[in-house]
């Protein structure tokens, strides 16, 4: 995902809203982006959803040195659920409307109480868990958490780093085996 | 490759490539038996696998709806996936961690063992354990089990480093690297472990075993395997005597095909197989094949699982390094002391930042959750995988509300987690925060509960009394001669083990009686 991925959208898809955002000049993302600016086109969601969604999001998983755009992917698969499916577009609406209207321009406490109130609403525990399962999955997720992915493309871990921790005892030989090629 | 016509009744018909059918496959085919195998899934290479892990589960994953009930924890975290396996050729070998201890010989007399534990359908395994020992040891050399068949260990990783420390802090001396199923070094015409950490998502090096790249391939090398992909069985026919003679299935295309057969072997994993013997149901057998003893389905166990996960001041990016060479062993005893009966593993286990939350921690937000995430490259992590109880009311369903592309009742998983499951899981997690703390830990988290099954056992099990199950000791069915399990439905109970290694050992076994019988004309 990057900002060119969002404004390709923009040509063939109806657009009604749109959220916007610009990478942290530290971001590591934003060495890699073509520009900074990025704007996420909204089909099912008006820019206002779309901005207490992500709101949302951040304050379902707040990590505050995770760039919005991570954040907007979420909002980028809930739009695509609610295109996709009437039945979500509904359960959103009404769930972003249940939170009231300003919620992204309020502070921290006022939004985890806002959210702690529909904590059990269906609305809720699926936003949460599409959080959950779109967040962590983005590069700009792996660039923050460190996360160096697959590894098959650069010989695995086996001469990066996978037994380079020294802050506990080494294990002792007849409990772990060679490595390959050490033995015959 | 063989292609067999529709009407040839002399092909002995495999549903399902996994461990047992894609094993079984390729031991019918190499004695000279001419085998029709049937595969819903696609066939995908090393090459295919994708690197992308929620690809990869879509990818290998078995998709179609199911529905649960129960007071089980999948029941409500993942009611339409409560219990995983695999939709693809190589089955759950293709996504599996590859961790192979043997069954214990005290596990296999569980009704013996334990007594009476109500609320229970505890028996006995109708095997002789120094028969299934015969099979482990050509089942672990065929694998190439490290710490097995004269093959080395892996190598420490960082994550087996915290478990190792954690586990000497805590007493435990049975800690080493692991049994599991991946080349250590060059053999068997496949790489060495280059540590990705990608066991799950389909290992590009085939360093790992999987029927995929192992027995199918050999089974087709003999001209006598005509492997059918995208094909799922959605019946077994039988003649007017009985015995089973052709299997139903939808080609890739959803054409109904009718693939006629002198034996039908079921592999379908623990959910399917009993599915597909329900949905056999005929006039004369009314409540699905095999099924006199109302008994298929029932039984249905999925091991006490729970992941513990913990953060350190220091990294430990347990993401590098194979993601299942740990074991510790012993707690894997019968001590009645520790308030359950039977035996838990605890093994090393490592998440993809992706995977983490959904398959490890999938509840909770806010700070405090952000927090713990926010540790990821100084966590490591481990798992408890123990025997859970049969219950007969535990069971697979044909499913009253939903229904498959074909328009077929999906399967229904009902559990009611038994106190002793219970008891084990906390016992086990005590256990492991001990280690994790042993080792440093700053925070320990454990799954609430237990997470969606992956480890699918019992509802078509092996046993004496025909009255007691499905199957006799060859997985034969008591009540249609030619009509075979070769999965892990075949279990007669759940013992504490990772099942693959013995559903091939069975399934060794279960070729040469097969064989055997159809050589004598029995079938």
């Amino acid at each position: 995902m990057s900002s060119t991925d969002f404004a390709g959208r923009r040509d063939f898809l109806k657009v009604t809203g749109v959220i916007t955002g610009c990478l942290a000049a530290g971001s590591p993302l934003a060495l890699l982006a073509p520009t900074r600016a990025w704007a996420l086109d909204l089909t099912a969601f008006t820019s206002e959803q779309g901005a207490t969604l992500l709101s949302a999001a951040r304050t379902i998983l707040p990590h505050d040195g995770l760039d919005d755009a991570a954040y907007a992917a979420v909002v980028r698969s809930a739009d695509a659920d609610a295109v996709r499916d009437a039945a979500a577009l509904n359960l959103y609406s009404d769930g972003i409307a249940s939170l009231g209207a300003g919620f992204a321009t309020w502070n921290e406490e006022q939004r985890v109480a806002a959210l702690k109130k529909i904590e059990p609403s269906a609305f809720f525990q699926q936003f949460r868990v599409k959080a959950l399962s779109v967040l962590y999955s983005t590069p700009f997720a792996y660039a923050h958490f460190g996360y160096e992915g697959e590894a098959f493309s650069k010989g695995g871990y086996l001469t990066r780093g996978f037994n380079d921790l020294r802050w506990l005892p080494e294990v002792p030989a007849g409990d772990a085996g060679p490595l390959p090629g050490a033995a015959s | 490759m063989a292609k067999y016509e529709f009407n040839d009744d002399g092909v002995v018909v495999i549903i399902g490539s996994g461990a047992g059918g894609g094993t079984l496959a390729h031991e019918l085919t190499r004695r000279g038996i001419r085998v029709v195998l049937l595969e819903a899934g696609k066939r995908e290479s090393l090459a295919s696998f994708s690197q992308v892990p929620n690809e990869a589960f879509a990818q290998l994953s078995w998709l179609d709806p199911r529905t649960s009930s129960g007071d089980w924890a999948p029941a409500k975290t993942n009611p339409g996936l409560p219990a995983w396996l695999a939709k693809t050729v190589g089955g759950t070998t293709t996504h599996w961690g590859a961790v192979t201890p043997r069954i214990q010989e005290w596990e296999t007399r569980a009704r013996t063992t334990y007594g009476e534990v109500k609320g229970t359908s505890l028996i006995d395994w109708p095997i002789e354990y120094q028969e299934l020992l015969r099979y482990y040891a050509l089942a672990e050399e065929r694998m190439c089990v490290t710490r097995r068949a004269g093959n080395p260990g892996l190598p420490a990783s960082n994550n087996f480093k915290v478990m190792h420390a954690g586990a000497t802090k805590a007493g435990y001396q049975r800690v080493h690297s692991g049994y599991v199923a991946i080349n250590s070094r060059v053999q068997d015409g496949r790489g060495f472990c280059i540590q990705q950490g990608f066991c799950v998502q389909g290992c590009k090096m085939g360093a790992k075993w999987s029927t995929l790249y192992t027995e199918i391939p050999r089974a087709e090398a003999t001209g006598r395997l005509d492997l059918r992909i995208q094909s799922m069985a959605t019946r077994i026919e039988h003649g007017s005597g009985g015995r089973v003679n052709a299997v139903v299935y939808r080609d890739a295309h959803g054409a109904e095909q009718r693939q006629k057969a002198r034996a039908v072997c079921v592999a379908g994993n623990a959910l399917e197989t009993p599915r597909l013997l329900l949905l056999s149901e005929s006039g004369k057998y009314p409540r699905g094949l095999a099924n006199s003893s109302g008994q298929v389905g029932r039984n249905y166990c999925h091991h006490v699982l729970n992941f513990t996960v913990a953060t350190f001041e220091k990294p430990v990016y347990m993401w590098r390094g194979t993601s299942q060479a740990g074991l510790v062993e012993d707690e894997a005893v019968n001590d009645p002391k520790r308030g359950f009966a039977g035996g838990y593993f605890i093994e090393l286990v490592n998440f993809d930042l992706g995977s983490l939350p959904l398959a490890a921690l999938p509840y909770g937000w806010g700070r405090d959750y952000a927090s713990f995430m926010d540790a990821y490259r100084n966590m490591s992590a481990i798992m408890i995988v123990g025997e859970d109880m049969p219950r007969a009311d535990n069971r697979i369903t044909l499913s009253t509300t939903a229904k498959d592309a074909h328009g077929l009742p999906v399967a229904h998983v009902h559990v009611d987690e038994h106190a002793n499951d219970v008891a084990m899981r906390e016992h086990g997690q005590r256990q492991c925060r001990r280690m994790m703390e042993g080792a440093g830990a700053r925070r320990v988290l454990h799954s609430e509960g237990s997470p969606f099954a992956t480890h699918n056992l019992g509802t078509a099990r092996m046993c004496a009394d025909p009255r007691d199950g499905v199957t006799n000791g060859w997985g034969q069915t008591h009540d249609i001669r030619n009509l075979f399990i070769s999965d892990g439905s075949v279990f007669s109970s759940a013992a504490a083990a990772n099942p693959t290694l013995t559903i091939v050992a069975l399934a060794l076994r279960q070729a040469e009686h097969l064989s055997r019988e159809m050589t004598a004309r029995n079938i």
